[in-house]
C-alpha cells in the first residue's frame, strides 16, 4: 500500500513539473502573439494601398495587360501551404493540412509547396509531390523572407509548372478563433471597375504616368506579390502563436485538474491505511484482553 | 472636404508606408521625391500621378523645416491632394544608424571593386546605392 501511494506521488511531482513547463510556453506564446498581433497590423496598409493603387490604375488604363493577369487553362493546381516549424500548437496544422487536402481532392492535378517543417514532415510522409519547401522561418517573418517565397512562386508560374497558385493559411481573427483560408493568388483576378477607397470619391482622373503603364506595373507585382504572401506568413505565425498560448493554457489547466484528482487519491489511501492500521490495533488489543 | 478646411493653404497630406509600418502621416508643404526618371518636386494641387520610386531621399517640407527620409525602390501616386508613397522600405535620417550604413557602403565597394559576378555586381549596386541614401539622409537630417 505504501508503494501505492508513494507512485502517486511521484506522478504528482512530475506532472507539477511539465505543468512548469506549459505554464512558461503559455507566456512565452502570449507575448509573443502580441507582438505579432502589432505587426499584422502595422502591415495591413500596405497591402491595402497597394490593392487599392492595382485597381485604379487598371479602372484608367483598360487596356493594361500583364502575362500575371491572364486566366490559364487550371491543368496544374498549386497550393502553398503555411504550417508551423514547432509542435504544440494544437490542432493549428491539422487544420490548415486538412483544409488544404479537401482543397486538392477537387483538382485532377494538385501540386504543393509547403511552408514550415511540419506541413512538408506530413506530406512527405504521404508521398505527396512537394514543387518547394520553406523552412525555419522564425518566430518574426520578414519581408525578405516573403520576397523568397513570391521568386520562387512566380517562377513556377512563369515557367507554366503552374497555372494558379492558391495561398493555404490561417486567418487570424481572435486569441480563441483561427479559421484556415484559401485565397487565389495567381492568375492575379481583373480588378472590378469600382471606386472602394474613401480618400478618393471623386471621379476617375487623367493620371500622369511615369515611366509607362508597363513600367509601373513592373514595378507594382511583385509588390503585390510579395505583400499579399507577407501578409499571410504574418497571419498564420499570429494565429500559431494564439493556438499555442491555448493549447498550453489547456495543458496547465489539464494538469492542475490531475494534481488535484490524485492528491485526493493519495489522500483517500492514506486514510484507509491508517484506518486499517487503527483495526488492526484495536484488533490486537482486543485479542490481548480475551 | 472637412479634412482640407483645416489644413493650410498650400499643404497636402504625405504618407509614406513600408510593408512593415507606416513610417510618414503628416501634413507637408513640399517633397522632392526620387523617382527613377529623376527627382520630382510636388505642391499642393499637383496633377494625379502614378511614378516609380527609386532608391533615394525623400525631402519634405513641413512647417517649412526640412525633413528626410532615405528609401528603397516602390511606388508613389499623388491624388486629390494626398501623397502617397510605398517604398520597399523607409527611414526617417534621424533614425539611420550611421555605423551599419558605412559598413555596408564599404561592403559594397569592395564587392564593385572585386569585379564580382553580373548578377552580385548589379546586387553590390544596389547596395551601395541604399547605403548611400541612407548616409545622405542622415547627413540632412544632422546624425553624425
Amino acid at each position: 500500500m505504501a508503494e501505492h501511494t508513494r507512485d502517486i506521488k511521484r506522478r504528482v511531482k512530475s506532472i507539477k513539473n511539465i505543468e512548469q513547463i506549459t505554464k512558461a510556453m503559455e507566456m512565452v506564446a502570449a507575448a509573443r502573439l502580441r507582438r505579432a498581433q502589432g505587426r499584422v497590423e502595422s502591415a495591413r496598409p500596405y497591402s491595402q494601398k497597394i490593392d487599392d493603387l492595382i485597381k485604379r490604375l487598371a479602372e484608367t488604363f483598360s487596356d493594361i495587360t500583364h502575362p500575371l493577369f491572364l486566366p490559364r487553362e487550371r491543368n496544374h493546381v498549386g497550393y502553398v501551404v503555411f504550417t508551423s516549424d514547432s509542435g504544440l500548437c494544437g490542432a493549428f496544422n491539422s487544420h490548415v493540412i486538412r483544409k488544404a487536402e479537401a482543397e486538392m481532392a477537387q483538382e485532377e492535378e494538385a501540386t504543393l509547396i509547403v511552408i514550415g517543417r511540419r506541413g512538408r514532415d506530413y506530406f512527405r510522409r504521404r508521398d505527396y509531390n512537394l514543387l518547394a519547401e520553406f523552412l525555419a522561418i522564425g518566430d518574426e517573418p520578414v519581408v525578405s523572407q516573403a520576397q523568397g517565397i513570391a521568386r520562387t512562386l512566380v517562377e513556377l508560374y512563369e515557367g507554366n509548372i503552374v497555372d494558379e497558385i492558391n495561398l493555404v493559411y490561417t486567418e487570424f481573427i481572435s486569441t480563441g478563433r483561427q479559421q484556415p483560408v484559401v485565397f487565389k493568388l495567381l492568375p492575379l483576378a481583373a480588378p472590378q471597375i469600382k471606386e472602394e477607397d474613401e480618400m478618393f470619391e471623386d471621379t476617375i482622373p487623367d493620371y500622369i504616368i511615369e515611366p509607362s503603364p508597363q513600367g509601373v506595373l513592373e514595378m507594382l507585382l511583385p509588390r503585390f506579390i510579395e505583400a499579399e504572401i507577407f501578409r499571410a506568413l504574418l497571419e498564420a505565425k499570429t494565429s500559431e502563436h494564439a493556438a499555442r498560448m491555448i493549447a498550453m493554457s489547456n495543458a496547465t489547466e489539464n494538469a492542475d485538474e490531475l494534481i488535484e484528482q490524485l492528491t485526493l487519491l493519495s489522500n483517500k489511501l492514506r486514510q484507509a491505511a491508517i484506518t486499517r492500521e487503527i483495526a488492526e490495533i484495536v484488533g490486537g488489543a482486543d485479542a490481548l484482553q480475551g | 472636404m472637412a479634412e482640407q478646411a483645416k489644413s493650410k493653404w498650400n499643404s497636402f497630406k504625405l504618407e509614406i508606408i513600408t510593408p512593415e509600418r507606416i513610417v510618414v502621416d503628416e501634413e507637408v508643404e513640399g517633397v522632392i521625391i526620387p523617382s527613377t526618371d529623376g527627382l520630382l518636386g510636388i505642391l499642393r494641387n499637383h496633377a494625379p500621378f502614378i511614378g516609380t520610386l527609386d532608391i533615394g531621399v525623400i525631402k519634405y517640407l513641413k512647417e517649412e523645416s526640412p525633413h528626410y527620409v532615405a528609401c528603397n525602390m516602390g511606388i508613389f501616386e499623388m491624388k486629390g491632394n494626398m501623397l502617397r508613397i510605398l517604398p520597399d522600405t523607409a527611414e526617417r535620417g534621424e533614425r539611420v544608424d550611421v555605423d551599419r550604413a558605412k559598413k555596408a557602403r564599404e561592403r559594397a565597394e569592395k564587392r564593385i571593386q572585386q569585379r564580382a559576378q553580373e548578377l552580385d555586381y548589379l546586387r553590390a549596386e544596389l547596395a551601395l546605392k541604399r547605403s548611400l541614401a541612407r548616409l545622405k539622409a542622415a547627413e540632412a537630417a544632422g546624425v553624425k
